[in-house]
């Protein structure tokens, strides 16, 4: 069972062949013509994580760093920008969703309300 | 027992689950989502072009400062759009494309001329203000990219209203000329914007399915009597009026009655023969057309930093 | 109520009011792209770059209102009255400003143009004490500095980039070339105000004009050979062009004079 499957994040063409990448970047489209698309995460201050505010498309990092700024920080809502093309983003497959993120339902002793202390007890 | 793909689809929407854009959906549901995610970018794209009209004409600075940031919002709102709709697996190009061949649709408000100052106002007032009343409920609609996206154009669209509205304001507080243009903007701009929330219910043929899957959350109708109570209001801040003799307060009902829509100018507009409709086309075709040479010089050049830099790694 | 310009007013003042000129006038340029860029992500880029120089151009003409209504006792001045109430023989900014912009080629060195020799003036002003310039020149330093990096890419880019680019790129630099020289040419009020530093404009010169060759180089564009520079703007005597550019922004203010927007 392969769990990890790479996704075209956006990209429909790619994900219907998603599992062989190969195929994709060997069947051209309409979409070679197009810029690629770039993910966008904007840091919004310090001390935050970089979050992802949505996507564009660029022809390069220097480009989508600077589109990324023109387009989603117009109103101060960032410090510091992270672009990655898009199809270099792999990402769980929905479809296995449940073996990946049901398991940890029943551990609960990882979560720290699962231990019943003294009332007494301070700094714990 | 096992639910059927569908069953379960509708199962996750009734219980408020976002759908996204990896998630196993109807290929209906993606086809609706695309066209009307599709039709709204393109509504704010073509939508910059009636307002950028008079970015070069503003009468003050600092209105034109405003009215620069308002439709460059718009071109954000695009964008943004677009986005959402490169989730479900057509390329922007390919959107493109169906506008302008005429394929996809744009809010037909834009094919309105723009004749006046006070235009800027109007469609500040009322078109953003049937847009906002539109969007806001597409904040929660079902599909996750656009929601998001939703929220975000919400957000920035706020001002949009307020501007429009302050632009009138001012008009009608000013000279006899100003006051007769922004009474004219407001009978040109009425019934257009009433008419953005698209035929009446009974006529609308993708409500029904798409209230189901929660993309729409409210029908057409709804949402037009929502913005023609709160418009009735506000003009008397004006002191101007609506122009719809009809346009009455109906105790009754606690909404304001109004007068016929003229359905027959709605659907000419629609099939292409509004006073801009060609254009309007003919203008984004010509952008997009004289930008080929950028878009493809950018392209080139990346490929060849591209090549360089594995020519010096290798 | 037009305003005229006055060459007995200080030099500074004149010196803003330049300053504004520029700055409006290149917005003015820019800002008629809004729509119509050759993909959404740079028409919102231009669009930004047009909102930096309509601020710039506000800051500068609100800094020239305050300081000419002290001078002369009056409450005339406001930045709407100096830019919706001269006419053309009466604005000051550089020729290249109000070129007109055919193709997205026109719009990049254009602001490639101003932004790296605009960004070298305000550096300069941040070093002596010149007050409010100094403040302004300070935040519009960091607008430029993003306007020169995005425009410097972009003229790479497009001078690299395809065969057809190349062409459209040398056409338009052949075209607004003639023009640059003005900048470092300086005007009575310009000498004036940097009577000081008089070797400013020989520096100036030498530091943009190798930026400048360092980056064309690198596009693979020629510097057109040398000839005679076209100047004039800073004497109010200007293209056929700028004419129309301010018919066009005045329209509203002249047809409906004291109004209120």
């Amino acid at each position: 069972m392969q769990l990890i499957k790479q996704f075209f994040y956006g990209d429909y063409d790619a994900m219907k062949v998603a599992g062989n990448p190969a195929d994709a970047a060997a069947t051209p489209s309409v979409a070679t013509q197009e810029w690629p698309i770039w993910e966008v995460f904007v840091r919004s201050k310090q001390g935050l994580d970089h979050k992802h505010v949505g996507s564009l498309h660029a022809a390069d990092a220097a480009m989508a760093i600077e589109n990324a700024r023109d387009v989603y920080t117009r109103r101060q809502e960032g410090i510091s920008i992270w672009v990655v093309e898009s199809k270099y983003i792999h990402a769980t497959n929905p479809d296995e969703a449940e073996s990946l993120y049901e398991p940890a339902a029943d551990k609960v002793y990882r979560h720290p309300t699962f231990y019943e202390l003294p009332i007494e007890l301070k700094h714990i | 027992m096992s639910y059927t793909p569908e069953q379960q689809f509708q199962h996750k929407i009734d219980q408020e689950i976002k759908i996204e854009p990896k998630d196993w959906m109807p290929e209906k549901y993606r086809q609706t989502l695309i066209r009307q995610i599709s039709q709204h970018a393109h509504s704010e794209v073509v939508g910059m072009l009636p307002e950028g009209n008079w970015i070069s004409r503003a009468p003050s600075l600092k209105r034109k400062a405003i009215l620069l940031a308002k439709v460059q919002d718009e071109a954000g709102h695009g964008l943004y759009l677009y986005s959402a709709a490169e989730t479900l697996g057509i390329t922007r190009d390919e959107m493109y494309h169906q506008l302008h061949t005429g394929k996809a649709k744009y809010s037909s408000i834009f094919n309105y001329p723009t004749l006046t100052w006070a235009d800027m106002g109007a469609i500040g007032w009322l078109v953003d203000g049937a847009a906002i009343m539109n969007q806001v409920p597409l904040c929660r609609t079902s599909y996750g990219p656009y929601a998001r996206a939703m929220v975000r154009v919400c957000k920035e669209e706020s001002f949009h209203q307020r501007q429009g509205f302050e632009i009138l304001l001012v008009l009608s507080q000013g000279t006899d000329e100003q006051k007769a243009m922004c009474q004219d903007a407001i009978n040109r701009w009425w019934w257009p914007s009433v008419m953005m929330f698209g035929p009446a219910d009974e006529a609308s043929p993708h409500t029904q399915q798409s209230m189901q899957w929660k993309i729409k959350r409210f029908t057409n109708d709804e949402l037009r009597q929502k913005f023609v109570d709160i418009c009735a209001e506000q003009v008397k801040t004006l002191g101007m009026t609506l122009p719809d003799p009809d346009l009455k307060w109906n105790e009754e009902k606690g909404h304001y009655d109004f007068g016929a829509i003229n359905w027959e100018e709605f659907w000419q507009v629609v099939a292409g023969n509004g006073p801009c409709n060609k254009e309007r086309l003919a203008t984004r075709q010509k952008a997009w057309n004289d930008g080929a040479w950028v878009r493809d010089a950018a392209t080139a050049h990346a490929a060849k930093k591209a090549a360089k830099h594995l020519h010096k790694v290798a | 109520m037009n305003i005229y310009w006055n060459q007995q007013w200080p030099a500074h003042i004149q010196y803003a009011l330049f300053l504004a000129d520029n700055a409006l006038i290149l917005a003015q340029q820019h800002s008629k792209w809004c729509g119509k860029g050759p993909i959404l992500e740079q028409d919102i880029a231009l669009s930004n770059i047009a909102l930096d120089y309509l601020g710039q151009a506000r800051n500068f003409y609100q800094l020239a209102a305050e300081e000419l209504n002290q001078l002369e006792g009056v409450q005339f001045y406001t930045e709407d009255s100096l830019a919706y109430h001269r006419t053309d023989r009466n604005f000051v900014n550089l020729l290249l400003t109000e070129l007109e912009q055919p193709n997205w080629g026109h719009c990049v060195l254009k602001t490639f143009l101003y932004s790296s020799f605009a960004s070298l003036v305000f550096q300069k002003l941040m070093h002596i004490q010149a007050g409010e310039l100094t403040a302004i020149a300070e935040k519009s330093n960091k607008e430029l500095a993003y306007h020169k990096r995005w425009s410097q890419d972009w003229v790479i880019r497009l001078g690299d980039g395809t065969a057809e680019s190349n062409t459209i790129m040398q056409q338009a630099l052949n075209q607004i070339w003639p023009y640059a020289g003005e900048c470092f040419i300086p005007a009575n009020f310009e000498t004036v105000f940097w009577q000081n530093h008089p070797s400013f404009f020989h520096e100036l010169e030498k530091e943009w004009m190798d930026y400048l060759q360092t980056i064309f180089t690198e596009a693979t564009l020629q510097l057109p050979a040398k000839q005679a520079w076209q100047t004039g703007g800073k004497q109010g005597i200007h293209t056929e062009q700028m004419g129309y550019v301010l018919a066009e922004m005045q329209y509203l203010q002249r047809t409906y004079p004291n109004s209120v927007w």
